[in-house]
């Protein structure tokens, strides 16, 4: 026997079992020699793999395993004993290295696990994300929306057009079947149905305002679900659906004008509220998202806001075309108010114009019956004619000027007249009326009453007859007594002191009449234009009302005043005026002047020889001129222009008569170069009186400022040319107009 | 001395002053200008009034020549001319002459060529009929006077 150190195996070698148990682990071999090699090549692809270690550990322990069975074919058939030491080594090796993987695998195995409970983790969270992300782009693609539905509510002032637009852009945005407004009437009991989507005719009928989902409505502002088979909800008729679309409705509030109060805003203290319904079709299942209803409740918001803006601009529209209404019509009526006063104040021209030329010729043939040989009754008869007469002149004048005085512009004619003569006259004048009446008149002028004064005779003279004239018209019996003193201090208006000054002093008048009286509450409408009081005892006495009223402002000119003292009806009254006078130098100087109880003496008209110079350029006109100073006898030269005016002119021509009618400055211009002439010369230069077209204002001063004396108008009468001869002559100075 | 023609004469006399004064030819400057007719001057208002009549056709001559262009009409010219005019209506009381004359100076402040010419016409035509119808008194006065009878004084109404 051979010994060797060879093992027999346990078997014969060859048996078929043992055939397949070869084959078997060969494969085997060569599948635990694959596995490793797979795995560092898929490993080495995957990028990510935490266990590489484990991988090394795992790929030793079988290929340790592989290298067992491969060394285990060598031992099917006898072999030696290497083999069988190589095959015990790798066997104890693969065991260790078994052993060491199956316990670090207890480790590992259930990390992997966790690994993949996190994976199924992330997924989910990843699919909740993804839901969140759709959820928060649909509510910015309704953010969007809102936005743009505002920016188009908002884009016009138009309340329809607003309304309209949000139904439309709203059944748009959230895919509604039917949208509708209801507007609260007039009456506020009811809501009518005013605009929808779909139908383009809504058929407008109203529910009444107090059902109680309106009420539950109209009680919060926030979207409220309503059933679809609400009265507001029922828009058409239900047609085979099965089931109705979900409702919402939401309160829209109407702002009005007033309750835009700085205290109130922001809180709305409005009660009208438009109801605004809004239908998701039918049969689609959807629901109302809380998005939708939060985009429905900014929407009404805006929309409030809108209609309150397109309000503000309703209002002011119309606030502005009353305006320009009452504008135009302001402007009418203030041009129908200047015609007017024209219209008045040419009528007045006019009438003045016509009343006038019947007067001058009473005047004139007054004054020319003066002229005749006359008995002193017959003579005393006319003067007073004449001087009633100039008197209505001048009450012509003054309605005239009536119109003026109210403008203020009137202005008094200032004179030197005998104050004791005046009076005298103004008796004359009324004590044929009071014999009539069997009143007797006294007159009581105060001792210290100065003689000669200055002021307005006419105006003067106007007052008193005024007064004096309704004194003897109110009373029926009984007697009138005129007073005529200085005041020196009015203790009886208290806001009217009297302080003589210098040359000035102030004359008070007063005149008793024991006739009708007047009733305290009455007198102070007594000096309105135009007002009577309505006493029977005054109604039948006729008059205008205009006396009291123009004599008031006489008075107020002269810087006086006046009123009336009554005790009451029945009792009389007196009537007391106070008017500032000036006192004339010329006191002491006894003037010529007729004293109308002795026959006048006819007034200086004897002008023989007085040598005058005309000067007018119109032919006819100088003729006329000429006749008539022929005529009084004055010796006239003529001339028909400036340059022959300078050259003719000496000091024996005492006065120069000078036609201004042309328009401009050169006719005045020779009065400066006859002054010139004549301060050169130890001469008294001529008078210088302009013959003028007119006597206004303008002329006069114009006149005073070239130096003239005078102005005449054309055409002058012969009582004119007469007493202005004289007046110049005498004073050396006229600015009377005709 | 034949009364009764002279009373004939006066009372026809009276009449047609009268009616001259109504029908609005003349005015009270006209009865002005028959006051200063004395024994110093007994033609005085026909002397005038023959001056004014031969102003009225010298300045109407005048105006008409100043409107014949149609192009280069001289309004201030024309205007001095009515301002004259106008002044001497005024003097002798030819009422209805002045008034043209004052409608004529309103065609000439706006300077309105149609109006000035028609207002001319007028014009001419007033101060013609006014001339015949002066004419006419003056005969009267002479026959009166002629008759040994006096110019009777006439009131204006």
């Amino acid at each position: 026997m051979e010994v060797c150190n060879c093992i027999e195996p346990q078997w014969p070698a060859d048996e078929l079992l043992m055939k397949y148990q070869y084959i078997s682990d060969f494969f085997i071999a060569i599948a635990y020699f694959s596995i490793p090699l797979e795995l560092i090549y898929f490993v080495k692809k995957s990028a990510v793999f935490p266990y590489r270690w484990v991988l090394v550990q795992f790929g030793a322990f079988i290929v340790l395993c592989g290298a067992t069975h491969l060394i285990n074919l060598w031992t099917f058939t006898t072999h030696s004993r290497t083999v069988a030491l190589v095959m015990t080594t790798a066997k104890v090796l693969t065991a260790v290295v078994s052993c060491a993987t199956a316990l670090m695998l207890v480790h590992i195995i259930p990390d992997l696990l966790s690994v993949k409970t996190r994976e199924l983790f992330l997924k989910n969270k990843a699919a909740e994300l993804d839901r969140e992300m759709g959820l928060i782009r649909t509510q910015e693609e309704t953010g969007r929306h809102v936005r743009m539905l505002t920016h188009e509510i908002r884009s016009t002032l138009d309340r329809h057009t607003i309304l309209k637009t949000t139904l439309v852009e709203l059944g748009r945005t959230l895919a509604l079947e039917e949208c509708a407004l209801w507007m609260p009437t007039r009456t506020g009991l009811e809501l009518q149905l005013s605009y929808t989507l779909r139908h383009q005719h809504p058929v407008e009928y109203t529910v009444p305002i107090q059902l109680p989902v309106i009420n539950q409505v109209f009680g919060t502002s926030r979207a409220v679900k309503i059933s679809p088979n609400s009265p507001v909800a029922r828009l058409r008729p239900v047609s085979g659906k099965y089931m109705l679309g979900e409702v919402v409705a939401v309160r829209v509030p109407l702002l009005h004008l007033s309750n835009f109060q700085i205290n109130d805003w922001p809180e709305l203290s409005t009660k009208r509220y438009a109801l605004m319904v809004l239908m998701l079709p039918s049969d689609s299942a959807r629901q109302w998202h809380v998005h939708e209803l939060e985009l429905v409740e900014v929407v009404a918001d805006q929309v409030a806001v809108a209609l309150s803006h397109a309000a503000i601009l309703e209002e002011s529209m119309r606030a502005r075309d009353l305006l320009m209404e009452q504008n135009v019509a302001l402007d009418l009526a203030r041009r129908e108010a200047e015609t007017a006063i024209r219209a008045r104040n040419d009528f007045l021209a006019v009438m003045n114009h016509e009343m006038r030329t019947p007067m001058h010729a009473i005047i004139a043939l007054s004054s020319l019956l003066q002229e005749t040989e006359l008995t002193p009754e017959q003579r005393l008869m006319v003067e007073t004619i004449l001087k009633s007469s100039n008197l209505l002149a001048t009450l012509m004048n003054d309605v005239l000027d009536l119109s003026r005085l109210e403008d203020g512009s009137l202005q008094l004619e200032l004179g030197t007249f005998n104050l004791h003569t005046l009076f005298r006259e103004v008796l004359n004048l009324i004590k044929p009326i009071a014999v009539v009446k069997k009143l007797p008149i006294t007159l009581n002028l105060a001792p210290d009453l100065p003689e000669f004064v200055v002021g307005d005779e006419k105006r003067l003279m106007q007052i008193i007859l005024n007064i004096v004239g309704n004194a003897v018209k109110f009373s029926k019996q009984g007697s009138i007594s005129v007073t005529a003193l200085v005041t020196k201090s009015d203790t009886r208006a208290a806001d009217f002191f009297v302080v003589p000054t210098g040359s000035h002093f102030y004359l008070r008048v007063k005149v008793k009449d024991s006739g009708a009286g007047i009733n305290p509450q009455d007198i102070p409408k007594l000096f309105t234009k135009f007002a009577q009081t309505q006493s029977l005892a005054t109604r039948s006495s006729g008059g205008s009302g205009l006396g009291l009223a123009i004599s008031k402002r006489f008075v107020n000119l002269m810087e006086g005043n006046i009123w009336i003292e009554s005790d009451g009806l029945g009792k009389g009254c007196t009537a007391i005026f106070d008017v500032k006078l000036g006192i004339s130098e010329r006191s002491n100087e006894s003037k010529q002047s007729g004293i109308p109880k002795v026959p006048a003496i006819p007034r200086h008209s004897n002008f023989t020889g007085l040598k005058v110079l005309v000067m007018d350029e119109n032919g006819v006109s100088r003729m006329v001129t000429k006749g008539l100073l022929v005529h009084l006898g004055c010796e006239v030269t003529t001339v028909s222009s400036n340059e022959e005016c300078l050259r003719v002119v000496s000091h024996e021509h005492k006065v120069v008569f000078m036609d201004v009618c042309m328009p401009g400055v050169e006719n005045y211009q020779i009065a400066l170069c006859i002054h010139e002439k004549f301060t050169k010369q130890r001469h008294q230069r001529p008078l210088l009186v302009a013959l003028s077209g007119n006597t206004d204002k303008s002329t006069k001063e114009k006149c005073m400022s070239f130096g003239l004396d005078g102005v005449l108008l054309k055409p002058v009468s012969l009582d004119n040319m007469r007493d202005v001869l004289s007046d110049l002559l005498e004073r050396r100075v006229l600015y009377e107009g005709m | 001395m034949n009364t009764t023609v002279v009373a004939q004469l006066q009372r026809q006399f009276q009449d047609y002053i009268v009616s001259l004064y109504q029908q609005g030819f003349l005015d009270s400057q006209f009865s002005e200008l028959r006051k200063l007719q004395d024994e110093g001057s007994p033609d005085f208002v026909s002397e005038v009034v023959s001056l004014f009549f031969d102003d009225c056709s010298k300045l109407i001559n005048t105006m008409s020549r100043s409107l014949e262009q149609p192009d280069n009409v001289d309004f201030k010219q024309l205007d001095s001319g009515v301002h004259q005019l106008k002044g001497s209506s005024s003097s002798v009381g030819a009422r209805r002459v002045k008034n043209v004359c004052i409608s004529f100076k309103e065609c000439c402040d706006v300077q309105n060529r149609e109006g000035c010419l028609r207002c001319l016409q007028q014009v001419d035509y007033e101060y013609k009929m006014l001339k015949t119808k002066l004419q006419d008194l003056f005969n009267l006065e002479q026959q009166i006077l002629q008759a040994g009878g006096t110019i009777p004084q006439v009131d204006i109404n």
